[in-house]
């Protein structure tokens, strides 16, 4: 019965003693127990499960070695499977649960099963004992001499303190390089030509007709040949931002002017990464002009300057600024005006990463 | 040979040649001349029978919800002039139309197609006489005969994967509508979605995926769903996280609590 401050006020003390501790049901001998020939037969048991996995180890071993790796087999449910792989899964299998089933089988016949209760000590030590341990340490602290040579003390705490340091700051200077304005500028820029992923090539207003959609690159950033020019991370980093979808809409339908006179003639640009994670925006719903993105279900409306409509995304898809070069093609009016894809700390304040770029 | 030289300078010879070659003209010229003019009448004479018995499927299978004259009713049926042959075979040999009751989407049927492959043409005959739109592909681009398929694999991941998955098998869209899956689907429907754009598909015209990069693609199709499942296992529908979340969360989890259960009981 406590009597700290910090007990409800009104306690019952009475309830407590209307339960009797039901104390241990009664003990039950297992069949293993009182019968010899049953303890013989779960120790046989036991043996077995035990065998198994040492038969399946080894089974292993054999499969691993003597298995083609490329086998492949019909397995009847499964369908085509690698037989290689099956061979090694059933043999871990056998190995594995052979030892688990074989303990548990132990633990459940053989060992014994009489529940023991043990009773709490009282969770205070006696006074003599805390006495004890109190002297003692004093002790140590005295004799240790700190409480005199304070520069010991100082200097170890110091250099205990710095010993983390070369732990955590390669984990933090690993994180690469400092984003500096590659999250605000893409390849786009005036008068390049938007060019059909992967096959390269440019895109005339009049070959984008209602109801078709243009997957697109810049001129320079396209398929194999940006690989080949840039070397594969820089081709990689460009896929990854670069990336646009192009559809004709009827003007009519088009509510914002804005997004209007950013396109030609109902022709208009998107950034393909979403605002969200960034993954590729690309379901594109050709009779409700919804543009879904496969990761989250974030919707955007394309006939409303693609504002989210459903989903986690919070800002509309980037707008690709386009016009017509002298031939007919498709060409850049300019990059995006704001920074593609998810958010990320300092998007609305491009001097905190910039610095004198800005 | 001496014989035969010695003819050579006979009189007669001349004569003979002269003959021969009247005789080959004549005969090639009575072969050409004549027959090309009548193939064309009669041609255009059956493809005016053609529209004739395609419009009268029409009206009697297709007017109620495309209109009399194909002209769409509101919120019921889309006008068909424009969509041309390729649509209107795309629709009714995969069993789409017509369309047994109103849904989200017409869904793939090809053990209910409700036409023979010669009213089909009629019916798209009499479509396309309407107003020009997208013709049935050409056989070479179906044949699959020289197509790249690693190209048609590229093409495939920026186009068409992230409606259709990457495996061709299909996946969700928004507010019930979903893309299909690709599997089993005939070359020359798969070629006709492409350039008509069904539904909320969008279209791919010749500009932006050439007939040969459809071909392309097309080849890739097949060559995954011949591939059948290389890498082995369960395929649980190719549908990617799903599958696997599902058996997971009932078979292994299950599995998981039977045991922890057998674990914990006490053996009698």
């Amino acid at each position: 019965m406590s009597t700290h401050d910090n007990t409800p006020a009104v306690v019952d003390q009475t309830t407590h003693d209307r339960f009797p501790n039901p104390g241990m049901p009664p003990h039950r001998p297992r069949r293993a127990d009182v019968d010899e020939r049953a303890s013989r037969r779960a120790a046989l048991q036991v043996v077995i499960f035990f065998t198994l996995s040492a038969l399946g180890s080894i089974a292993f071993l054999v499969a691993y070695y003597v298995i083609d790796p490329e086998l492949k087999g019909t397995i009847i449910g499964i369908g085509e499977i690698n037989l290689f792989h099956a061979a090694l899964g059933v043999t871990m299998a056998m190995s594995l649960l052979g030892i688990g089933l074989g303990a548990v089988h132990w633990a459940k016949t053989l060992m014994p099963d009489e529940e023991v209760a043990e009773d709490r000590h009282p969770p205070a030590a006696s006074d003599e004992d805390k006495a004890a341990v109190a002297q003692q340490l004093s002790h140590g602290w005295r004799s240790s001499q700190l409480n005199r040579r304070t520069a010991i003390l100082g200097s170890a705490g110091g250099a205990l303190g710095l010993f983390a340091l070369p732990l955590i700051v390669p984990v933090a200077a690993g994180l690469g390089p400092r984003p500096r304005g590659e999250l605000y500028r893409t390849h786009w820029q005036d008068g390049l030509r938007l060019m059909i992923d992967p096959s390269g090539a440019p895109i005339r207003a009049a070959d984008v007709t209602q109801g078709s959609v243009f997957h697109v690159m810049p001129e320079g950033w396209v398929g194999h040949q940006a690989f080949e020019e840039h070397g594969a991370e820089e081709a990689m980093i460009s896929k990854s931002k670069d990336q646009v979808i192009l559809v004709r809409l009827d003007p009519s339908i088009i509510k914002s002017q804005k997004q209007r006179d950013w396109g030609v003639d109902g022709i208009v640009a998107y950034s393909k990464v979403c605002t969200h994670v960034g993954c590729p925006v690309a379901l594109y719903e050709q009779n409700t002009h919804h543009l879904l993105c496969p990761c989250h279900q974030s919707t955007f409306d394309m006939t409303d300057d693609c504002k989210v409509i459903f989903g986690p995304a919070k800002r509309p898809l980037p707008q690709l600024p386009i016009t017509v070069d002298d031939e007919g093609y498709l060409v850049a009016a300019d990059d995006f005006r704001e920074p593609v894809g998810p958010s990320f700390f300092e998007r609305e304040r491009p001097g905190l990463l910039m610095g004198d770029d800005a | 040979m001496t014989s035969l030289a010695a003819l050579r300078r006979s009189p007669i010879a001349l004569l003979v040649v002269l003959l021969l070659g009247l005789t080959f003209t004549g005969t090639a010229y009575a072969a050409l001349q004549p027959t090309a003019p009548t193939t064309d009448v009669a041609a255009a004479a059956t493809q005016a029978e053609d529209v004739e018995e395609g419009r009268k499927l029409f009206l009697a299978n297709c007017a109620t919800c495309h209109g009399t004259n194909a002209e769409g009713v509101d919120e019921v049926g889309p006008s068909l002039h424009g969509v041309g042959a390729a649509s209107v075979h795309f629709q009714v040999a995969t069993g789409r139309m017509p369309l047994p009751a109103p849904d989200v989407q017409a869904s793939r049927n090809e053990d209910q197609v409700k036409f023979s492959e010669r009213e089909i043409e009629q019916m798209a005959a009499y479509v396309a006489s309407l107003a020009p739109g997208p013709e049935r592909p050409d056989a070479q681009y179906l044949d699959l005969e020289g197509a790249d398929i690693a190209a048609g694999g590229a093409a495939y991941r920026t186009n068409c994967a992230m409606c259709h998955n990457s495996s061709g098998s299909g996946g969700a869209l928004t507010r019930g509508k979903f893309a299909p899956t690709l599997m089993g689907v005939d070359e020359e429907h798969i070629y006709e979605a492409m350039l008509t754009g069904p539904q909320a598909m969008p279209v791919f015209n010749d500009q932006n995926l050439t007939p040969q990069e459809k071909e392309n693609i097309i080849a890739f199709l097949k060559f995954i769903e011949e591939g059948g499942n290389a890498h082995g296992g369960a395929g649980i529908g190719n549908v990617g996280p799903a599958g696997d979340a599902l058996f997971i969360w009932t078979i292994g989890i299950g599995t998981m609590i039977a045991l922890a259960v057998w674990i914990g009981r006490k053996a009698a």
